[in-house]
């Protein structure tokens, strides 16, 4: 048996139902009783009909888990977000100011931002993610230094921002200059990594809604990042989610914040376009 | 002091006399259990809040004992009784001697 | 926290350990059910205790109990290398006899709920919960 052969035999008993059926369940999201969620939507165009539903990472969680994210009390992602908060408005750096101080109330100024991040910055000149973005205000403006990429302020910050955003229809653009990037990350998406040769298609588009060991496989959706996720108890960034798959495909990763990673951000975001900003949502 | 320790309590603002109401906590702490190890092997020390109490008025409510089993982010959730206008104090005790506190007024 | 593959295998060594030692051992919870009761029998049932049939994540197992009439619920892990999880303590105005958290199960196991009544008498009610080992990582 040559070595190819034995990754596909490895992969197929890795997606192997093991506690019968894990499809989605047909559960409505509505947060504090307000928030109405949209967690299946129609899949976009460019999908190109890979996806024939979109369907949040939510729907694969039991009750329990489901619960947590529906009341703000009761989802421990908050304690990340009212963190986050509590930086927006605390004076750092050389120049002394605050995010509040230029930005007002994030509660209006951050409003929508989740939903069209990556995004392509002219100034910039490349595809920017939220964390990046607020990088530059750091350092740029505030005087302060950055944060690593999805260390604890910046994905506490992240969380905050993308909370701002709950409800709202996930839209980032891929035309025009996001173009190539969105290129990029299609192909890091369908590329099989790894002694397992795994491409993040093989579990989250052939396979969501089977089993990979006792866990249900998701569609991988980026709708509801950063997410607390119930196995390490604390908030969990996009990137250092892409990293412990390509990981777990026992390939050399690339790292957090990386333009691989900033890439195939912005691809897997726009599989989700349609789906509600969940952020931060709860995950086990 | 443990490093950003923060409490949280949800408890309505006001009640009829003798109604019982539900009061619902979080704080954040990471509960280091004492049954991990670090990278070289070594147990790494037990850190937890071992103990949440809840009164009103000064008369109690609920004392809870906690062991390492407690997932971090300790969560409680418990029903009161309130018989008059006043206030529900809770506290939470570190390992570490720190006491962390927090107060919710009630008007009935 | 999290239990990795590691800590797991060795759980599994001490219990192998525990159960090849020649002397009667006690089982697990048996010596805090007794400081807890101080000797007393304990009841079966009379009890309620909610945790899910199959956790999703061992780290983070919602569970609520609840006894009418009792003045304290002790709660166990029987699966844990430590049983004790909580003990929660009804003053003069607790609403009800009930109390929800979220727990650490080291496995799949038997969580056990003991209720000390208002009249000294002791009872309890054991559920098993499944602990599911993740697929990615996990």
């Amino acid at each position: 048996m040559n070595f190819k052969t034995l990754s596909v035999v490895a992969a197929v008993a890795l997606a192997m139902p093991a506690l019968g059926s894990a499809d989605p369940d047909d559960d409505t999201l509505i947060i504090n009783e307000e928030i109405e969620v949209a967690t299946k939507v129609e899949p976009a165009e460019h999908l190109d009909g890979a996806l024939y539903e979109v369907i949040s990472g939510w729907h694969f969680r039991n009750d329990d888990t489901q619960a947590m994210e529906m009341d703000d009390f009761d989802n421990p992602a908050m304690l990340g977000a009212e963190n986050g908060m509590a930086i927006w408005n605390t004076a750092d750096g050389s120049e002394g100011k605050s995010c509040a101080d230029c930005h007002g109330d994030a509660a209006e100024s951050m409003k929508g931002v989740k939903a069209t991040y990556p995004k392509f910055d002219e100034k910039a000149g490349t595809l920017m993610t939220v964390q990046m973005k607020v990088n530059e205000c750091r350092t740029e403006r505030m005087g302060a230094e950055a944060w690593s990429y999805d260390a604890g302020p910046a994905i506490d910050m992240e969380a905050m921002i993308g909370s701002q955003s709950r409800g709202m229809p996930m839209n980032v653009a891929i035309d025009g200059p996001a173009e190539p990037f969105w290129e990029k990350g299609k192909e890091i998406y369908y590329t099989r990594y790894g002694q397992l040769e795994l491409s993040c298609a093989s579990c989250h588009e052939e396979n969501y809604g089977n089993m990979i060991r006792a866990d249900h496989l998701s569609q991988g959706q980026t709708n509801g990042f950063p997410t607390y996720r119930l196995k390490n108890a604390k908030l969990n960034g996009a990137h250092s989610r892409f990293k412990g798959c390509i990981r777990d495909t026992r390939a050399e990763t690339f790292n957090p914040g990386s333009d691989e990673f900033i890439a195939l951000e912005l691809y897997v975001a726009s599989r989700g376009n349609g789906l509600g900003v969940e952020s931060p949502s709860v995950r086990n | 002091m443990a490093e950003g320790v923060r409490p949280r309590v949800k408890a309505p603002g006001s009640a009829e006399a003798g109604e019982i109401v539900m009061i619902k906590t979080l704080i954040s702490h990471k509960m280091e259990s004492g049954q991990r190890r670090d990278s070289d092997g070594d147990l790494i020390p037990r850190s937890i809040i071992n103990r949440f109490t809840c009164d009103f008025n000064g008369t109690n409510v609920l004392d809870v004992e906690m062991h390492g089993a407690i997932s971090t982010n300790p969560y409680f959730e418990f029903d009161v009784k309130i018989p008059e206008s006043g206030d529900l104090q809770f506290t939470w005790y570190d390992d570490d001697g720190s006491v962390y506190e927090e107060v919710k007024s009630v008007k009935v | 926290m999290e239990f990795s593959r590691r800590d797991t295998l060795v759980l599994g060594a001490g219990a192998v350990a525990l159960t090849s030692l020649p002397l009667r051992v006690a089982a697990a919870g048996e010596e805090e059910i007794d400081a807890f009761t101080g000797g007393a029998d304990v009841a079966e049932g009379g009890v309620t205790l909610d945790a899910p049939e199959i956790a999703e994540n061992g780290n983070t197992v919602p569970v609520s109990v609840s006894a009418e009439g009792a003045t304290a619920i002790m709660v166990l892990a029987l699966g844990n290398p430590n049983p004790d999880v909580a003990t929660f303590n009804f003053g003069e105005l607790s609403g009800s006899q009930s109390a929800s958290t979220r727990i650490r199960l080291a496995g799949t196991q038997d969580v056990v709920a003991v209720a000390k009544m208002g009249d000294g008498s002791f009872a309890k009610t054991t559920k098993n919960v499944k602990v599911t080992i993740g697929g990615c990582g996990g």
